[in-house]
């Protein structure tokens, strides 16, 4: 963008902050929910805006390096919702802690982790954050338990997150994670459970995008309420397209935790752009009219961009400068994910175990030997 | 009375001849002015070998390692104000309070990734499971949740969890609750496994699964529970730890080989009392962890012994037997065999219940020696 206009654009004067409405939440076993009006900064929209569109640039990347091979495996892309894994971070502390299941690149940025370790974790090379040993669906970083890749198991591991976390007394919660697929599996209620009988400071979310891979809502639960499905814990149900929603709910939810109240249960109501993987063109059990319709009217970077700009807490210019410093980003980190070299190959066998002395790992026959080291 | 403040651990009717008891017979004293005396002054001096059940070793080990670090706790089913299914948490609650010891409802696969997730985020648990049996049911959360973690995230990511409790066959409870998992955990890299066998093991292994950072499977046995053992001076010491991977000769012999682990130890110490007799002397191993396996010591008393003989109370395919079978093949130990290696090891059906059945599921010590006369070509 050229010097001059960019001068006008700092000189001008932008609201310091909007009050925005935002949907009232449906609520189970609580009288009162989050509100339903919330103060956005013009700092913190910036945040969030440029946040989101890193989230949604970095996919499409993924798409990208994916179709070119230079991904391979499971790839399970977030784009479409953006709004949850933003909205969530605003809501919390990062003291907190999360855990989700495997469509967790988004989650991963959010918890602290550069674009850059990201990808190159995706493209299995050394620089990756998990140096290459773990790829798309194991991801970890600090107070942010991957990344995993078993469905619903993650929920009782959150769970337990919660529970050290009470064990401590340092007032942190976990934000527990899964799909509207995962709400079936026995363990989540054996999860509810636990947390409920033992008041554990844990905020179960249930990530609703509609599809449990090819299948709809409708045809894999006899209760789609999955807000209500905790039973004995409240729950209420948001509009995961809107961060401001998702963050005012977070902020009840994690307040309601901090009180000592015990576990609660957030719905968001959210959907993903692409298939379930990489592997799925994601057209086969839904219409192109309702991913196109969702696009067009409840993208979650387009509504805030709209309530911003409304309001005067941007110009248009300003965020189009985010988008391409945004892409300057990915393009710079998907270059060093494709040109950066694999894990070198005596780092096999290393990592099996915790504090242990080196020892050998057997390879493919007992010839091969690797060198494992903590 | 121990010479610690009452234990209260000690089994009425398992109660042994207590040092106690003995000083005071031989000095004149009443009991109670003994027990005075001991506490005041011998409080903390390593006393002589004491008896000691395997259920009160692994009591003493983990009573020790909570008191030691309060990131250490237990859960499980009946672990807190029922004592113990099979008594081993015995007075841990009474001590430590709802924080540390935790009754949990029974939701093995819920549990089980809830330790494994406290565990994630720093503490120490120690997860029991009532039999390894139901462990099935929370499989997942060791291996994918625990097992791997370390490893998929480079380092990043620790587990130090201890998962506990019976294991193997036990008497009359019939193929669902009879099932050992030695093969099954043992297979698995990112776990250790141990099986101790003594009190000295089971309460030096379980010293070391709790403090070791990684994910460890401890397997018990009901059978052994209720088994004294006398415990030597050092192991009566709170830092006295049984290193993990590393095997014990419980009896030194020239003639052959027999490894084993957990209750089958005592099966094979009896084979070799018998068989002493008649001039064969048995060198008896105790393997005392399944993995990371000590094939070293193995393989050097094979390439005394030149005969080996594995004994095992799991099914036989797949089995820790098979797995040193293949390794001795391949090691230096290999050439020195005079005869095949031979296996002993539960036969190969669910278990079944009526007694004699029961009793010819599992090696017995007829067998053993069979076995040991076999690989001898006598």
């Amino acid at each position: 963008m050229p010097q001059a206009s960019r001068v006008l654009v700092a000189s001008r004067n932008f609201a310091n902050d909007a009050t925005f409405e935002i949907k009232k939440c449906d609520l189970h076993r609580l009288e009162e929910g989050p509100p339903v009006t919330t103060v956005l900064t013009r700092e913190d929209g910036l945040k969030y805006y440029r946040m989101m569109q890193t989230v949604r640039r970095m996919e499409l990347k993924a798409d990208q390096l994916y179709k070119q091979k230079i991904i391979r495996g499971f790839c399970h892309l977030c784009d479409g919702q953006e709004a949850c894994c933003v909205g969530l971070e605003a809501g919390i502390n990062p003291t907190d802690h999360l855990i989700t299941a495997y469509r967790a690149h988004g989650f991963t940025f959010t918890r602290g982790l550069s674009v850059r370790a990201i990808l190159a974790e995706l493209t299995g090379r050394r620089g990756g954050c998990a140096k290459g040993k773990g790829g798309s669906m194991h991801m970890y970083a600090k107070n942010f338990y991957g990344g995993n890749g078993i469905v619903g198991a993650q929920v009782p591991l959150g769970a337990g997150i919660a529970l050290a976390c009470k064990y401590n007394g340092k007032d942190e919660i976990c934000l527990t994670l899964y799909g509207d697929g995962a709400a079936n599996q026995g363990q989540i209620f054996e999860a509810y459970n636990m947390a409920a009988l033992w008041k554990l400071p844990c905020i179960f979310i249930c990530e609703n995008n509609r599809y449990g891979m090819g299948t709809s809502v409708e045809r894999a639960a006899a209760s789609t309420d999955y807000y209500k499905r905790g039973d004995f814990i409240p729950g209420l149900r948001v509009d995961g397209m809107d961060i401001l929603c998702v963050r005012e709910a977070t902020r009840f939810a994690a307040a309601y935790c901090r009180a000592g109240k015990g576990p609660i249960l957030m719905e968001l109501q959210t959907y993903r752009y692409h298939g379930h993987s990489m592997s799925d063109p994601g057209v086969s059990y839904r219409t192109r009219e309702e991913i196109q319709e969702v696009r067009s009217k409840s993208d979650p970077i387009m509504l805030l961009k709209d309530r911003m700009v409304n309001s005067n807490l941007a110009s248009v210019e300003e965020l189009k400068e985010i988008d391409v410093d945004v892409r300057k980003e990915i393009e710079d980190a998907a270059q060093f994910a494709t040109a950066d070299p694999e894990p070198p190959l005596e780092e096999l066998g290393y990592h099996i175990y915790c504090s242990d002395p080196p020892f050998e790992v057997r390879g493919a026959n007992q010839w091969i030997k690797f060198k494992s080291i903590s | 009375m121990t010479l610690r403040d009452p234990c209260p651990v000690c089994v009425p009717s398992e109660r042994p001849l207590s040092l106690s008891l003995s000083l005071s017979l031989s000095l004149c004293l009443s009991p109670r002015q003994v027990s005075g005396l001991l506490r005041r002054r011998f409080h903390r001096t390593a006393p002589a070998a004491l008896q000691v059940t395997v259920r009160e070793a692994i009591n003493q080990g983990m009573d020790e390692e909570l008191e030691r670090d309060e990131k250490v706790f237990l859960l499980g089913e009946e672990v807190a104000q029922y004592d113990g299914a099979y008594k081993v948490s015995r007075g841990l609650w009474k001590k430590y309070g709802d924080k540390r010891i935790i009754d949990t409802p029974i939701s093995e696969m819920g549990f089980a990734g809830i330790a494994v997730g406290a565990a994630m985020a720093g503490l120490r648990p120690i997860c029991e499971f009532m039999t390894f049996n139901f462990s099935m049911q929370a499989i997942d959360q060791v291996i994918n949740s625990a097992a791997k973690t370390y490893y998929m995230s480079a380092g990043f990511q620790s587990v130090p969890i201890v998962f506990r409790g019976p294991n193997g066959a036990s008497a009359g409870v019939a193929a669902q609750h009879s099932q050992c998992f030695a093969a099954w955990y043992g297979h698995c890299p990112g776990l250790k496994v141990v099986s101790p066998w003594s009190s000295e093991d089971a309460k030096g292994l379980i010293k070391s699964a709790i403090r070791d950072n990684n994910p460890v499977v401890v397997l018990e046995n009901e059978l052994m529970y209720g088994v004294p053992f006398e415990l030597p001076p050092e192991a009566q010491s709170k830092d006295f730890l049984i290193p993990i991977g590393k095997a014990k000769i419980e009896r030194q012999g020239t003639h052959v080989t027999i490894v084993s682990h957990s209750r089958p130890v005592s099966h094979c110490l009896e084979a070799a009392t018998v068989l002493s007799k008649e001039g064969i002397e048995c060198e008896v191993i105790n393997m005392r962890t399944i993995r990371p396996m000590d094939i070293e010591t193995i393989e050097a008393s094979v390439m005394k012994t030149n005969h080996l003989v594995t004994v095992e109370g799991g099914w036989p395919q797949f089995g820790v037997g098979a797995e040193i079978c293949a390794r001795i093949m391949e090691g230096p130990a290999f050439n020195f065999l005079d005869a095949p290696v031979v296996r002993v090891t539960g036969a190969d059906v669910p278990m079944p219940y009526a007694k004699v059945l029961e009793d010819n599921s599992v090696p017995q010590v007829k067998d053993i020696i069979f076995a040991i006369k076999k690989a001898l070509n006598m």
